[in-house]
Parts: C-alpha cells; structure tokens; sequence
C-alpha cells in the first residue's frame, strides 16, 4: 500500500578521481514508498539543481534490470537490501520512515571513482576483450539440430549468460575479486560445444587480464553470489578453477 | 610460475598443503585416541615414531607444508586488502549465506598457529627435540623422549592448559569448517550440488577429527580431578 516516507540520506560525494570525498547528507521528505531508488535520486537532484548545487552522479541507464549500469552499495549491500534484483528495480517501500540511508560507490582498487557514486568499470571490458568470446567463422548458419546439446547444459549456460556485468560480485567481496564476474563469462561458453575449441585459451587469458587489472584473490566466502542480482552461482567459479587448472596442467 | 602468478594457482597451493594438514589431524588424532585405552599402548606409538628417519622426514615435511600455507596466506590477505581500495565502507552488512568463518580465516589461522607453538613447546620440545639433540630437558617425572603418556596426563592436569587447548581446538573447528570444502571448491571438484555436500560432509569430519582431540584433553583432565 501507497504511503509517504521521510528520511535521511547520506551520500558520497567526491568531485574527481583523485579528490578527497566525504558523505553528505540530505533530508528527504514525503516520498511516496512506490517511488524506485533512481526516481527518488532524480528528485534529490531536482531540489539540488533548484537550489543551485551540484547534483549527486550516479550510474543507470535501462532501468528495467538489464543493462547492468546501475550500482550503489545501498545500507551495505550491493544494489540495496533487496535480493537477486539491480538497484533500478528497488522500491522505496524496502525503507522505512526516519531511517538513515548510506549510498556508496562500488569500493574497489578495480573499480575507481570517476565523480560521486560512478566508479569506471571498463576493467570489465577488458576481461572481455581478453578472450571472453568466440572467434569462428561460422559461414552459413547450420541447422538448429546439427549440434545436440543437452536442456541441462543449455540452462547452465544461459543461467551463467544472465550476468549483465554490473560488478557487484567485486563490490561485495571483501578481496575485491572479479571471479564470478570471469566465471560466469568463461562457463557460458565453456559449457557449449561451440566455446570449448577455444575454452584453455580463455580461461587463461581471462583470468590472467583480471590478476593484472588488481582485482584480488577468491576465497570463497560466498559473498558475490549471495549479493549478485542475477543470482549466479558460485558453482561457475569451481568450473572457471576446473578450465584454468586443466589448461595449466596440459601446457 | 602459474603457481605463484596467478590468482587460482595461489589458491591451489592454499587448498593442497591445507588438505595434507587436514589428513595429518586425521592421524594426529587417530594415534592420540590410542591414550584413551591405554597410556602404555600410546607410547609404544610414540616409540614407533620418536627421531626415527620417516618421523623426520614427516616433521620436515609439515614444517614447510605450514610455512608455505602460512606464507601464501600472507601474501593472499596483502593482495586482497590491495585490491579493495583505499577508501572502505562505510556501512557493511554479512549476508546470511556467508559463513563468519570465511571471512576471518586469517585471525582464525593466526590463533591455530600461537596455539601449536605452545603444543610444541609442551609435547615436542621434550620428546623429539629432545631425542635429537640427545637433551635430558625432561619434565620431572617423564620417563625418557618417549614417553608421551606421562606428558599428556602432566598436562592436562592443569586447567589452564585444558582452557587453553579448548579455544585452540576450536579455533581449528572454525577454521576448517570453512576451509575443508572450500579447498574442493579451489580446485574445481565443486558445483551445485557438491558445493553442499562437501559442506555436509566438511562439518562431520572436521567435528570428529576435533571431538577426538577433545575427548583426549578432557578425558585426562577429569581423571586427574578424581
């Protein structure tokens, strides 16, 4: 049910990369609950902007879950207290009246902050561009059944593909580790017939640009798959160990 | 050297030399049950083993298991702190699903390691080393390097010793409740459905292998009461 709530909100704000930020807080007054978390950022920055400030920057684009550009590590999580969905799909009805709110960027040596609440994430890109693809040239396009692969592997591979890269897996791990991150891109097409002919070399290309890019070391504390907002599991980073070891062992 | 360069293969040396010190509990804990029937028998076990050359080679052998253990531990933790920036959070919130254990494996693995130093300092500082520097630094009452049996009933004869092992044993339960499937998990021998049955099968192991070391410890220290 529909209601107004106030409550305060306390952001980061920070003017360049290399500037010193600190947080700011803000009085929010009379939301409606069934406002999302970026409509109620856009009003923040409407009062902002008519008071003559400079408005808070953050991250967003689709808006509907699937682009990945959202972040903000909202009251210590990634994408807010609510579980398997992006910050654009949180409601203000999650919060409750007279409540602090803290918004942080993504906290992460891999991850730095442009302004604000954006951090530069095309480290992410680069993982991607280090083999996080198939190079083939597949001529004409083969018959649908000229390949058979199994419904089980096919829903692996799509649930590993639904990770949309928003990189609250680095955010929530306190090694600041991209492993499910690269996991995730390396399963959806090791799992497939099309992706193993180049899956060693992958593994291996991937995981290494991501050592180089500092991010840290995985040990498995489960915190990435628990905050993921597609809910990937971390079954995909035992697969991403299996591939690298393998490729290792075969040098 | 993929071993040392790259992030899995630093994993991999945490997760193999992890998985021999677990198998050594196992039969640390194995031989120590042996002095819950008889103190004779135990020492014979102690006889068996004392300086001779396969001891060694297995005191050896340990020795460097947890130094490269403690030593990648160290650099893992530096790496990791690195690589979470330098401004930290300001709020944070452990989800449910993550174990408190895994994210304190250090602290926990720091505890292990002053609570075996005061182990060696009361068992093998008096037997083995002992036995190699052909040392009669004995407690009174010991009768010869070998004679573990009397150590044990000496030590946990006194309480703080029982407290003291108590929190040591415990800290090994916590850590190894992490780390016992987390070690399948590195090396890939994981998925969906292992990843909880190596949990399941982790946390009975690893609650055996402690419940002996225990029923030692109080077994001695309560017999000492009567």
């Amino acid at each position: 049910m529909e209601k107004n709530i106030s409550f305060k909100l306390k952001v980061w704000r920070q003017r360049g990369p290399k500037e010193k930020g600190q947080f700011k807080v803000y009085e929010m007054k009379d939301i409606p609950t069934d406002t999302s978390f970026l409509e109620m950022l856009d009003i923040l920055n409407e009062q902002l902007i008519n008071a003559g400030e400079e408005p808070v920057v953050f991250d967003h684009d689709c808006r509907e879950g699937i682009c990945g550009m959202c972040s903000l590590y909202i009251n210590g999580h990634p994408h807010g207290p609510a579980t398997g969905a992006t910050t654009c799909q949180l409601y203000m009805r999650r919060f409750k009246d007279g409540e602090t709110i803290t918004v942080e960027p993504w906290r992460s040596a891999g991850f730095p902050v442009i302004r604000d609440l954006m951090v530069d994430r095309r480290a992410y890109d680069k993982i991607m561009q280090a083999g996080g693809y198939v190079s083939i040239n597949t001529g004409g396009v083969p018959d649908a059944n000229a390949i058979p692969i199994s419904k089980e592997k096919a829903d692996l591979a799509m649930d590993a593909a639904s990770c949309i890269g928003c990189g609250a897996c680095v955010a929530a791990c306190k090694n600041g580790s991209a492993m499910l991150f690269v996991s995730a891109k390396v399963s959806q097409l090791a799992l497939l017939p099309q992706g193993q002919v180049e899956a060693a070399h992958r593994a291996k290309a991937m995981l290494s640009k991501m050592d180089e890019l500092g991010f840290g070391n995985c040990t498995n504390t489960r915190a990435c798959e628990a905050e993921c907002p597609k809910c990937i599991s971390i079954s995909n980073i035992a697969r991403l160990n299996r591939e690298f070891i393998a490729a290792k062992l075969s040098d | 050297m993929w071993l040392i360069d790259s992030s899995i293969g630093r994993k991999v040396v945490m997760s193999v030399t992890g998985a021999a010190l677990i198998l050594f509990l196992t039969f640390h804990m194995a031989m120590n049950c042996v002095a819950l029937i008889s103190g004779d028998a135990y020492n014979v076990i102690c006889e068996f083993l004392g300086a001779n050359w396969y001891a060694q080679v297995g005191t050896y052998g340990l020795a460097i298991l947890m130094a490269l253990h403690f030593v990648y531990a160290f650099i893992l933790t530096i790496q990791n702190r690195r690589a979470r920036g330098s401004e930290r959070y300001a709020v944070t919130e452990r989800p449910k699903s993550v174990e408190w254990a895994s994210q304190n494996m250090l602290v926990l693995g720091i505890i292990v390691l002053v609570g075996l130093l005061v182990h060696l300092a009361n068992f093998w500082s008096k037997m083995q080393l002992q036995e190699l520097i052909h040392g009669t630094n004995f407690v009174a009452g010991q009768n010869g390097p070998t004679d573990g049996a009397f150590l044990i009933q000496y030590t946990f004869s006194q309480w703080y010793f029982v407290l003291i092992y108590t929190v040591w044993l415990a800290a090994i339960w916590f850590h190894l409740s992490h780390g016992f499937w987390s070690m399948f998990q590195t090396v890939g021998w994981s998925g969906t459905k292992w990843q909880r049955r190596w949990q399941v099968i982790g946390n009975i192991y690893v609650t055996l292998v402690i419940l002996g070391f225990l029923s030692v410890v109080y077994f001695y220290f309560f017999k000492s009461l009567c």
